[in-house]
């Protein structure tokens, strides 16, 4: 078979699918000069409602003093939080992002506990501080956006210009925050590292078992065996012999264990190899033919290597157990800070991720890298899994 | 019989050496790294190499790579390298100098001591020593749409001792049958996989291996 190097090289280095998961949105296409005109339109309707909003917001503060003003503020606050969803909307559309709001969660208390919410977070005093700007700037912005529009054909570039800057501005103002990106990283991380904390512990839990019921208990019977035949030997050497054998047997299924359980902890040939060798191992080891191309300028860190390891490890058994191939590749590099590997087959296709499954163990496996998995397979074939993980540079002083 | 020997665990390598005493062997150095084997096969050439895969000062497979350096200046050094663990890659590596006087063995077969010992003469004579497990890994691949397919199970297993090195006399001692019984299983798998018929036994076990390797989508 051919090498299928050129079909690795047509789906390219899957970048999108291995950037952290920070403001994550699918980018929109530039909306046409008609939606244009018509976001103008909702822009200037939105202007009236706004000054509704500003209006209680001086009203609240004028009457502090007297008890009304609070729940007032109370009012404006909740109202606001509308009128910058339907701007955070208009203005995502034009500049083809998404924005996500974060408020603190509101207390369901009284009067002062959720006006005190409302107090220290900082997201309310960005809504407030816009809806100035919407009344004044921004509506400046919408209303000559909307004027521009019918004076031909300056209108055609000024007005989506006007649009732009609007949007940029609502951005700058009540778009998502670095700070809003953090925390959201930081749940990812903790989700990842609670599943991290699981996945170790249980795998402890195997290996614990697995020496148990294997090792020890091959031991115990080697042990017993020849302590008996050490009792026979004087008496009746034959017995005494068939004992020694059974030790002898049982000490080679003690081994077997080991080697297995070794090998599903740290394969020996990638200590000795690193990932180029071992994949070829792999690689060797599997009844259909598999290319390998893996091109590495120096050892990735050991976490990472071994975690990349298994991933391919898993995506190959698949490709033999499920997908009926007569042939493989693997594919390998280190480019741009990513470790991405490609594993695919000529089988059946179909494959996807279930949960519970291999595959999707492999992801979770990932995670506590930021790596991703993403697995191409129609039906018919080809299957394409693509694994990516950031790495920085090569391990060093192993 | 001059021996060198290569086993960094001392409780290993003494046991290693008395035992190969016993079977009236000579141990002219045993030695406990990469680079003092390297040096030891160079000196003494010994009649046969006993070689720990995985030795200090790395403790990857500094064993095989000395080994596999010492062949390169001494073409044809018999060589039993011992391992933990098998690896098909590494016998691959072991083989490819294709002269034969090559073992390759899980550490477990020492303790068939008889076994062990035939498969020391056999590679100091220029033979091979595959450990079945290998072999077994071999013959994964040819599962289906391989020639192999088509040996009944009686040419299989005897595919498996001669992949392994052993001669005919020991396959005919393994399998309970006479000597002229295997020639005539040896004669068939040869016909059914298409290999050339070959009088010496050390360049059949390596054409047999050669062909195993190469899978059943060979060009």
């Amino acid at each position: 078979m051919t090498v299928p190097i050129d079909a690795a090289a047509a789906v390219g280095p899957p970048t999108a699918a291995t950037a952290p998961p920070m403001v994550s949105s699918p980018p929109a296409p530039t909306p046409g000069l008609p939606t244009q005109f018509l976001w103008c339109w909702v822009l200037v309707l939105l202007i009236a409602p706004t000054a509704l909003a500003v209006a209680l917001l001086l009203a609240g503060a004028g009457s502090a003093i007297v008890w009304i003003g609070l729940p007032l503020w109370l009012i404006a606050v909740g109202y606001l939080r509308l009128l910058t969803r339907a701007y955070r909307s208009v203005a995502g559309r034009i500049l083809g992002e998404r924005f996500t709001a974060d408020y603190l969660p509101m207390p369901s208390g009284n009067l002062f506990v959720r006006l005190r919410t409302a107090m220290v977070d900082p997201a309310r005093w960005r809504d407030v501080a816009y809806a100035f700007f919407a009344v004044t700037l921004g509506a400046s912005l919408s209303i000559s956006a909307l004027a521009t529009f019918i004076i031909f054909p300056i209108g055609y570039w000024l007005s989506p210009l006007l649009l732009r800057l609007w949007a940029a501005a609502t951005r700058a103002i009540i778009g998502p925050t670095g700070e809003a990106a953090l925390h959201r990283r930081i749940g990812t991380l903790e989700e990842a590292r609670t599943e991290t904390l699981d996945h170790s512990a249980a795998e402890l839990r195997r290996i614990e078992r697995d020496l148990h019921d294997g090792a020890q208990a091959h031991l115990v019977a080697l042990g017993m065996n020849l302590g008996m035949a050490e009792e026979l030997m004087p008496r009746d050497p034959q017995a005494a012999r068939a004992l020694i054998a059974d030790a002898r047997e049982s000490s080679r299924a003690a081994l077997a264990e080991l080697r297995s359980l070794v090998r599903g902890i740290h394969p020996p040939v990638l200590a000795d190899r690193g990932l180029a060798g071992a994949v070829q191992a792999l690689a060797l080891a599997q009844p259909h033919p598999v290319e390998v191309d893996v091109q590495l300028p120096d050892r990735p860190p050991a976490p990472l290597e071994s975690a990349m390891y298994f991933a391919i490890a898993e995506a190959l058994t698949n490709s033999a157990k499920h997908a009926c191939a007569r042939g493989g590749w693997v594919w390998v590099r280190h480019e741009q800070a990513t470790l991405t590997a490609m594993v695919g087959d000529d089988g059946v296709g179909g494959a996807q991720m279930v949960p519970g499954g291999g595959l999707a163990g492999v992801q979770r496996r990932m995670a506590a890298f930021d790596g991703t998995v993403t697995v191409s397979s129609p039906a018919g074939g080809p299957t394409i899994v693509t694994i990516g993980a950031p790495c920085a540079s090569g391990g060093a002083g192993r | 019989m001059r021996v060198v020997l290569a086993e960094d665990l001392a409780l290993l390598r003494d046991g290693l050496i008395r035992l190969l005493q016993a079977h009236g062997m000579q141990v002219v150095e045993a030695v406990d790294n990469g680079p003092a084997l390297l040096r030891a096969l160079t000196t003494h050439r010994p009649d046969v190499a006993v070689v720990d895969v995985r030795l200090p000062p790395t403790f990857t497979d500094e064993g095989l790579r000395a080994a596999l350096a010492a062949r390169e200046q001494i073409p044809g050094l018999p060589i039993l390298v011992l391992s933990q663990y098998v690896e098909q890659l590494y016998a691959r590596e072991l083989l490819s100098q294709g002269s034969g006087g090559i073992g390759y063995l899980l550490k477990d077969r020492v303790s068939d001591v008889a076994q062990f010992i035939e498969a020391i003469r056999r590679v100091a004579t220029g033979g091979t020593a595959m450990d079945p497990e290998v072999i077994s890994q071999l013959l994964v691949r040819h599962r289906d749409s391989s020639p192999v397919t088509s040996l009944t199970p009686r040419e299989s297993e005897v595919l498996g001792y001669m992949a392994e090195g052993l001669s005919n006399a020991a396959i005919a001692a393994a399998m309970f049958v006479t000597e002229k019984a295997v020639g005539k299983h040896i004669g068939s798998i040869f016909g059914k996989l298409n290999l050339h018929p070959q009088d010496d036994t050390n360049r059949r076990v390596l054409a047999v291996l050669a062909f195993l390797d190469a899978g059943p989508h060979r060009p």
